[in-house]
Protein backbone atom coordinates (compact mmCIF):
# COMPACT_ATOMS: atom_id res chain seq x y z
CA UNK A 1 0.00 0.00 0.00
CA UNK A 2 2.49 2.83 -1.11
CA UNK A 3 -0.46 5.15 -0.96
CA UNK A 4 -1.37 5.57 2.62
CA UNK A 5 -4.69 6.82 4.00
CA UNK A 6 -6.72 8.55 1.03
CA UNK A 7 -9.05 11.53 1.82
CA UNK A 8 -12.85 10.35 1.46
CA UNK A 9 -16.05 12.29 0.19
CA UNK A 10 -17.77 13.41 3.68
CA UNK A 11 -15.31 13.31 5.71
CA UNK A 12 -13.28 10.93 7.30
CA UNK A 13 -10.15 8.81 5.47
CA UNK A 14 -9.73 5.24 3.31
CA UNK A 15 -6.69 2.98 3.31
CA UNK A 16 -5.98 -0.14 2.13
CA UNK A 17 -3.13 -2.31 4.38
CA UNK A 18 -2.29 -5.61 3.89
CA UNK A 19 -2.05 -8.09 6.11
CA UNK A 20 1.96 -7.73 7.31
CA UNK A 21 1.09 -4.40 8.35
CA UNK A 22 -2.34 -5.32 9.93
CA UNK A 23 -0.13 -8.03 12.01
CA UNK A 24 2.65 -5.29 12.65
CA UNK A 25 -0.33 -2.31 14.13
CA UNK A 26 -1.79 -4.93 15.82
CA UNK A 27 1.26 -6.10 17.51
CA UNK A 28 2.48 -2.88 18.57
CA UNK A 29 -0.89 -1.70 19.58
CA UNK A 30 -1.39 -4.75 22.06
CA UNK A 31 1.95 -3.54 23.64
CA UNK A 32 1.32 0.06 23.63
CA UNK A 33 -1.95 -0.81 25.40
CA UNK A 34 -0.47 -3.16 28.03
CA UNK A 35 2.27 0.00 28.64
CA UNK A 36 -0.80 2.57 29.55
CA UNK A 37 -3.58 0.44 31.05
CA UNK A 38 -3.81 1.54 34.38
CA UNK A 39 -2.05 -0.15 37.07
CA UNK A 40 -1.94 -0.54 41.18
CA UNK A 41 -4.60 -0.32 43.75
CA UNK A 42 -6.43 2.59 43.32
CA UNK A 43 -6.77 2.68 40.08
CA UNK A 44 -8.76 -0.72 40.40
CA UNK A 45 -10.90 1.18 43.13
CA UNK A 46 -14.57 1.36 41.83
CA UNK A 47 -14.59 4.88 43.49
CA UNK A 48 -11.78 6.51 42.79
CA UNK A 49 -12.18 5.02 39.15
CA UNK A 50 -15.46 7.05 39.09
CA UNK A 51 -14.37 10.51 40.13
CA UNK A 52 -11.19 9.86 38.18
CA UNK A 53 -9.17 10.17 40.74
CA UNK A 54 -5.70 8.51 40.74
CA UNK A 55 -3.04 7.87 43.84
CA UNK A 56 -0.24 8.25 41.09
CA UNK A 57 1.76 11.42 41.73
CA UNK A 58 4.67 10.85 40.64
CA UNK A 59 6.42 10.87 36.59
CA UNK A 60 6.63 7.42 35.27
CA UNK A 61 10.09 6.06 35.42
CA UNK A 62 9.27 4.22 32.07
CA UNK A 63 11.15 7.00 29.69
CA UNK A 64 8.27 5.64 27.40
CA UNK A 65 5.39 5.96 29.79
CA UNK A 66 6.77 8.88 31.12
CA UNK A 67 6.64 10.83 27.34
CA UNK A 68 2.88 9.49 26.94
CA UNK A 69 2.07 10.85 30.35
CA UNK A 70 4.17 13.74 30.81
CA UNK A 71 4.13 15.96 34.09
CA UNK A 72 1.91 18.84 33.87
CA UNK A 73 4.00 21.59 35.23
CA UNK A 74 7.75 22.10 34.76
CA UNK A 75 10.32 20.72 37.00
CA UNK A 76 10.88 23.44 39.33
CA UNK A 77 7.17 22.86 40.67
CA UNK A 78 7.11 19.19 41.64
CA UNK A 79 3.85 19.24 44.19
CA UNK A 80 1.74 21.06 41.44
CA UNK A 81 2.84 18.57 39.18
CA UNK A 82 2.05 15.78 41.21
CA UNK A 83 -1.51 17.40 42.15
CA UNK A 84 -2.03 17.61 38.31
CA UNK A 85 -1.05 13.79 37.72
CA UNK A 86 -3.50 12.89 40.42
CA UNK A 87 -6.08 14.43 38.39
CA UNK A 88 -5.90 13.46 35.26
CA UNK A 89 -3.58 10.77 34.59
CA UNK A 90 -6.35 7.96 35.21
CA UNK A 91 -8.09 9.42 32.65
CA UNK A 92 -5.36 10.35 29.79
CA UNK A 93 -5.01 6.44 30.37
CA UNK A 94 -7.75 5.42 30.39
CA UNK A 95 -8.66 7.56 26.97
CA UNK A 96 -5.08 6.16 25.36
CA UNK A 97 -6.36 2.72 25.95
CA UNK A 98 -9.75 3.83 24.33
CA UNK A 99 -8.47 5.07 21.22
CA UNK A 100 -5.72 2.02 21.04
CA UNK A 101 -8.50 -0.42 21.01
CA UNK A 102 -10.62 1.19 18.69
CA UNK A 103 -8.13 1.44 16.60
CA UNK A 104 -7.12 -2.42 16.98
CA UNK A 105 -10.83 -3.01 16.47
CA UNK A 106 -10.97 -1.23 13.21
CA UNK A 107 -8.23 -3.29 11.53
CA UNK A 108 -9.08 -6.10 9.05
CA UNK A 109 -7.44 -9.41 10.36
CA UNK A 110 -6.59 -10.70 6.80
CA UNK A 111 -5.79 -7.13 5.71
CA UNK A 112 -8.00 -4.98 3.06
CA UNK A 113 -9.65 -1.68 3.58
CA UNK A 114 -9.76 0.75 6.49
CA UNK A 115 -12.59 3.38 6.16
CA UNK A 116 -12.49 5.82 9.02
CA UNK A 117 -15.00 7.99 9.64
CA UNK A 118 -13.92 11.99 11.30
CA UNK A 119 -14.30 10.41 14.89
CA UNK A 120 -12.41 7.49 14.25
CA UNK A 121 -9.51 9.37 11.75
CA UNK A 122 -9.09 11.44 14.85
CA UNK A 123 -8.81 8.11 17.27
CA UNK A 124 -6.09 7.09 14.96
CA UNK A 125 -4.20 10.39 14.69
CA UNK A 126 -3.99 10.52 18.62
CA UNK A 127 -2.90 6.52 18.45
CA UNK A 128 -0.29 6.81 15.54
CA UNK A 129 1.26 9.53 17.47
CA UNK A 130 1.35 7.35 20.78
CA UNK A 131 3.21 4.55 19.17
CA UNK A 132 5.60 6.87 17.44
CA UNK A 133 6.31 8.48 21.06
CA UNK A 134 7.04 5.34 22.45
CA UNK A 135 8.69 3.91 20.10
CA UNK A 136 10.61 6.88 19.37
CA UNK A 137 11.83 6.95 22.95
CA UNK A 138 12.61 3.21 23.09
CA UNK A 139 14.40 3.94 20.10
CA UNK A 140 16.53 7.46 21.24
CA UNK A 141 15.05 9.36 18.01
CA UNK A 142 16.15 12.66 17.47
CA UNK A 143 16.50 15.42 15.08
CA UNK A 144 19.08 13.72 12.93
CA UNK A 145 17.21 10.51 13.05
CA UNK A 146 16.13 10.75 9.48
CA UNK A 147 19.34 11.50 7.86
CA UNK A 148 20.49 8.60 9.94
CA UNK A 149 18.23 5.74 8.21
CA UNK A 150 19.26 6.71 4.97
CA UNK A 151 23.09 6.18 6.37
CA UNK A 152 22.43 3.07 8.11
CA UNK A 153 23.88 -0.08 7.03
CA UNK A 154 21.66 -3.21 5.89
CA UNK A 155 22.66 -5.56 8.87
CA UNK A 156 22.43 -2.31 11.58
CA UNK A 157 20.42 -3.58 14.71
CA UNK A 158 18.65 -0.48 14.40
CA UNK A 159 17.63 -0.70 10.86
CA UNK A 160 14.11 -2.81 12.10
CA UNK A 161 12.97 -0.77 14.69
CA UNK A 162 13.33 2.60 12.67
CA UNK A 163 11.95 1.72 9.41
CA UNK A 164 8.56 0.83 11.33
CA UNK A 165 9.13 4.00 13.11
CA UNK A 166 9.66 5.51 9.86
CA UNK A 167 6.27 3.23 8.20
CA UNK A 168 4.48 4.65 11.28
CA UNK A 169 5.62 8.58 10.46
CA UNK A 170 4.60 7.80 6.74
CA UNK A 171 1.11 6.82 7.95
CA UNK A 172 0.32 9.02 9.89
CA UNK A 173 1.14 11.82 7.90
CA UNK A 174 -1.11 10.43 5.19
CA UNK A 175 -3.63 10.36 7.82
CA UNK A 176 -3.15 14.01 8.55
CA UNK A 177 -3.23 15.19 5.18
CA UNK A 178 -6.33 13.48 4.39
CA UNK A 179 -8.88 15.10 7.38
CA UNK A 180 -7.28 18.43 7.57
CA UNK B 1 7.25 34.76 27.90
CA UNK B 2 9.13 36.15 25.22
CA UNK B 3 5.75 35.71 23.18
CA UNK B 4 3.42 38.59 23.07
CA UNK B 5 0.05 37.76 24.43
CA UNK B 6 -1.93 39.63 22.38
CA UNK B 7 -0.71 37.18 19.56
CA UNK B 8 -1.69 33.94 20.98
CA UNK B 9 -4.59 34.75 22.89
CA UNK B 10 -7.54 32.32 21.34
CA UNK B 11 -9.50 34.97 19.10
CA UNK B 12 -12.54 35.20 20.93
CA UNK B 13 -10.65 36.60 23.95
CA UNK B 14 -9.48 40.36 24.98
CA UNK B 15 -6.00 41.32 23.18
CA UNK B 16 -5.05 42.59 26.34
CA UNK B 17 -3.57 40.50 29.49
CA UNK B 18 -5.77 40.52 32.23
CA UNK B 19 -4.20 40.45 35.62
CA UNK B 20 -6.86 37.28 36.80
CA UNK B 21 -5.63 35.24 33.80
CA UNK B 22 -1.93 35.38 34.33
CA UNK B 23 -1.31 31.63 33.19
CA UNK B 24 0.22 30.08 29.65
CA UNK B 25 0.12 27.00 28.84
CA UNK B 26 3.01 25.79 26.51
CA UNK B 27 4.05 23.23 23.92
CA UNK B 28 7.25 22.14 24.03
CA UNK B 29 9.39 20.91 20.74
CA UNK B 30 10.03 17.31 20.30
CA UNK B 31 11.68 14.99 17.90
CA UNK B 32 9.08 12.57 17.03
CA UNK B 33 5.68 14.60 16.46
CA UNK B 34 4.92 15.69 12.98
CA UNK B 35 4.78 19.23 11.95
CA UNK B 36 1.76 18.39 10.05
CA UNK B 37 -0.11 17.02 12.85
CA UNK B 38 0.82 19.64 15.57
CA UNK B 39 -0.62 22.30 13.45
CA UNK B 40 -3.69 20.04 12.81
CA UNK B 41 -3.57 19.53 17.11
CA UNK B 42 -3.28 22.95 17.71
CA UNK B 43 -6.21 24.42 15.03
CA UNK B 44 -8.41 21.59 16.69
CA UNK B 45 -7.93 22.28 20.51
CA UNK B 46 -8.05 26.22 20.52
CA UNK B 47 -9.70 26.54 17.11
CA UNK B 48 -7.04 28.38 15.66
CA UNK B 49 -7.23 29.19 12.22
CA UNK B 50 -4.38 27.22 10.35
CA UNK B 51 -2.01 30.37 9.91
CA UNK B 52 -1.78 31.07 13.52
CA UNK B 53 -1.91 27.03 14.34
CA UNK B 54 1.31 27.03 11.64
CA UNK B 55 2.71 30.23 13.11
CA UNK B 56 2.54 28.82 16.78
CA UNK B 57 3.68 25.22 15.49
CA UNK B 58 6.87 26.64 13.37
CA UNK B 59 7.63 28.87 17.21
CA UNK B 60 7.70 25.74 18.66
CA UNK B 61 10.31 24.34 15.95
CA UNK B 62 12.12 27.25 15.91
CA UNK B 63 12.61 28.00 19.53
CA UNK B 64 11.91 24.76 21.70
CA UNK B 65 8.45 26.24 22.95
CA UNK B 66 6.11 28.51 22.40
CA UNK B 67 2.93 29.66 24.60
CA UNK B 68 -0.06 28.67 23.15
CA UNK B 69 -3.17 29.76 25.31
CA UNK B 70 -3.54 32.02 27.89
CA UNK B 71 -6.19 32.25 30.56
CA UNK B 72 -6.98 30.93 34.45
CA UNK B 73 -4.75 28.50 35.75
CA UNK B 74 -7.94 26.04 35.76
CA UNK B 75 -8.11 27.01 31.69
CA UNK B 76 -5.05 25.79 31.41
CA UNK B 77 -4.95 23.02 33.78
CA UNK B 78 -7.46 21.76 30.81
CA UNK B 79 -5.39 22.90 27.65
CA UNK B 80 -2.31 21.03 28.74
CA UNK B 81 -4.78 17.68 29.56
CA UNK B 82 -5.93 18.04 26.22
CA UNK B 83 -2.80 18.45 24.55
CA UNK B 84 -1.23 15.10 26.58
CA UNK B 85 -4.69 14.06 24.71
CA UNK B 86 -3.11 14.38 21.67
CA UNK B 87 0.20 13.47 22.72
CA UNK B 88 1.85 17.23 22.58
CA UNK B 89 4.41 17.62 25.18
CA UNK B 90 2.96 20.68 27.13
CA UNK B 91 2.99 22.32 30.62
CA UNK B 92 1.25 24.84 32.34
CA UNK B 93 2.85 27.72 34.06
CA UNK B 94 2.34 31.11 36.20
CA UNK B 95 3.04 33.96 33.37
CA UNK B 96 5.95 36.24 35.29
Amino acid sequence: MALGFRRRRGGGAVASLDVAEVRLLDELLSQLVELVTPEGPAETDPLARAVGISTSTRTPEDAALARLLPDGYGSEDAEQAGEFRRYTELGLRERKVADATAVRQALPPAGGVVKLDAAAAEAWLRTLTDLRLALGTRLEVDASTDELLETLDDDDPRLPGLTIYSWLGWLQETLVRSVW
Amino acid sequence: MSTAPAEVERPETDSVVRPDKPWVSIVWDDPVNLMSYVTWVLQKVFRYDRAEATRLMLAVHHEGRAVVSTGTREEMERDVARLHEHGLWATLSHDT
